[in-house]
């Protein structure tokens, strides 16, 4: 498929159509589904170690004196405890409750917060805390200085361990250190989005391809493998992670998809703590569950869910689970049935077939 | 990679017509662009199809795709190992992974097909 000259694309962009990358359209950026194929590399990231480029994710700034105030005020999560070096998951959303975008919170100073966020969401949402800064701190727009690998699975640290002088078994989940990838200056935080072990490495756009491609090397005595968006997409519906545009959007608070756990309702005012309180207030009407088919068939993003032949809900994303070998997924159903055991139908081709509602993530790693 | 004695569709389907049977199937093309293949879904023996309608469908791990028929007449056999192991069509779209044999009921629209030079310049194109 010819790439429309629109497209943007990453600094890997030639590497990954030199290796037979299959490439989609991806939120305007012209991004790897698969090399090897989904389940290879899903199998890799769970069983070794795969890396992926997520370059096109965004980059927002935020420094100044009242940087956690503003980041504070823009997010759910409490961004003020954090500790420097620390990492959290938040919200950014519109005064309705609705999401503007999930994203990463990085406390790098006392005033200085590093956001990494969607791609497809990145001018939006840097305009839309620009809007809500009424306080002494400046926001950047950073995309462009800040190229992303994702490596992750059971032998990650392994891999990454070779290529820096940081000691990256002292790097507990959810925290990061500024140090050298290969002699380039690299913020490596241990996080991830495959409900597996591994780290997230922002380096210089210059040096990405020299990163990924040592990487790759030191990687190759595990079996490592280069993966794309597609088996990023399985690996993080099997821990449960939301994509945006799907389990979350404009139109869905984080309470009804199921991430309260971001939500800190007694830190202080930000945007949308009203509208969530009004919600908690009058109840909830509905909310994100998993389900797993019991019929043939695989229920997919946008298919309805039925209830005892009554439209109920919505599937936000399915898929066959590599790992667990079951067709998976999630979706939307009235709050009174939103609770593991329900037995559902989804409308397959406008066939209902069978599938029942289970607890979550899918998929946990042993610890 | 294309068989020369096969015709092939825009869609990505090919059909090897003897007299008034054929044997049908998706290309080698179209395995590699669906990726993961996980379900197939054929029609029972017996259903009679028409060209350029709806034969059953693939199912990846990523989509779900249509497949048309490439030619008109009755199913009379359907491929029983791709129900336990539609990998197979990933590994073998062109032979052992065939879809469905027919009963063609105009053996003549098989002239309207590309041959194995022409899909290949349709699927260079396309890229």
């Amino acid at each position: 498929m010819p790439s429309a000259p629109s497209l943007r694309t990453t600094p890997l962009h030639s590497v990954h159509c030199g290796l037979s990358a299959k490439m989609v359209d991806f939120g305007g950026w012209d991004m790897p589904v698969q090399y090897s194929g989904i389940i290879e590399e899903h199998h890799a990231v769970r069983r070794a170690v795969g890396v992926f480029d997520v370059s096109h994710m965004g980059e927002i700034e935020i420094s100044g004196p009242e940087a956690a105030r503003l980041t504070d005020f823009i997010t759910t999560n409490h961004a003020a405890k954090l500790k420097i070096g620390q990492a959290h998951y938040s919200g950014l959303l519109y005064e309705t409750g609705g999401f503007v975008d999930d994203i990463l919170v990085y406390k790098v100073a006392d005033d200085h917060f590093f956001l990494c966020v969607n791609a497809s969401n990145q001018d939006k949402d840097f305009e839309h805390i620009c809007s809500a800064n009424r306080f002494d701190a400046q926001v950047e727009n950073a995309g462009e200085r800040y190229s992303q690998l994702a490596i992750q699975g059971p032998k990650a640290l392994a891999t990454l361990q070779k290529l820096t002088p940081v000691d990256l078994s002292t790097i507990r989940y959810y925290w990061f250190k500024d140090g050298e990838v290969a002699g380039t200056p690299a913020r490596i935080a241990y996080t991830g989005y495959t409900g597996e072990v591994g780290f997230e490495i922002f380096v210089p756009p210059s040096e990405a391809k020299r990163i990924w491609a040592l990487v790759l090397e030191s990687g190759a005595e595990f079996g490592i493998k280069p993966c794309g968006l597609g088996a990023r997409n399985t690996l993080r519906l099997e821990a449960k992670m939301a994509l945006y545009g799907h389990e979350i959007d404009a139109s869905i608070s984080p309470l009804e998809a199921d991430l309260s756990w971001i939500v800190k309702l007694d830190k202080g005012d930000f945007i949308g703590r009203d509208a969530l309180l009004r919600q908690k207030e009058k109840g909830l009407t509905r909310k994100l569950i998993g389900f797993e088919m019991r019929g043939r068939g695989i229920g997919r993003d946008g298919y309805e869910v039925m209830i005892d032949g009554v439209p109920a809900g919505w599937v936000t994303s399915g898929s066959p689970s590599p790992t667990l070998c079951k067709n998976i997924g999630l979706c939307y159903l009235p709050i009174a049935q939103a609770h593991p055991g329900q037995a559902i139908q989804i409308m397959i081709r406008n066939q209902p077939v069978d599938a029942v509602t289970v607890e979550t993530p899918f998929y946990k790693r042993a610890k | 990679m294309y068989p020369e004695n096969f015709r092939y569709t825009k869609e990505h389907e090919w059909v090897l017509a003897e007299g008034d049977t054929a044997t049908v199937g998706i290309t080698d093309h179209a395995q590699e662009e669906l990726g993961d293949i996980v379900y197939v879904d054929l029609p029972k023996a017996g259903t009679h199809l028409e060209q350029g309608k709806s034969l059953g469908s693939v199912e990846s791990v990523k989509a779900v795709s249509d497949i048309y028929s490439p030619v008109s007449g009755e199913v009379t056999e359907i491929n029983a190992i791709l129900a336990d192991s539609p990998e197979k069509l990933n590994e073998d779209p062109h032979g052992a992974a065939w879809l469905v044999k027919m009963k063609l009921s105009a053996p003549e629209e098989v002239k309207n097909l590309m041959s194995a030079s022409d899909y290949q310049t349709y699927i260079g194109a396309e890229k």
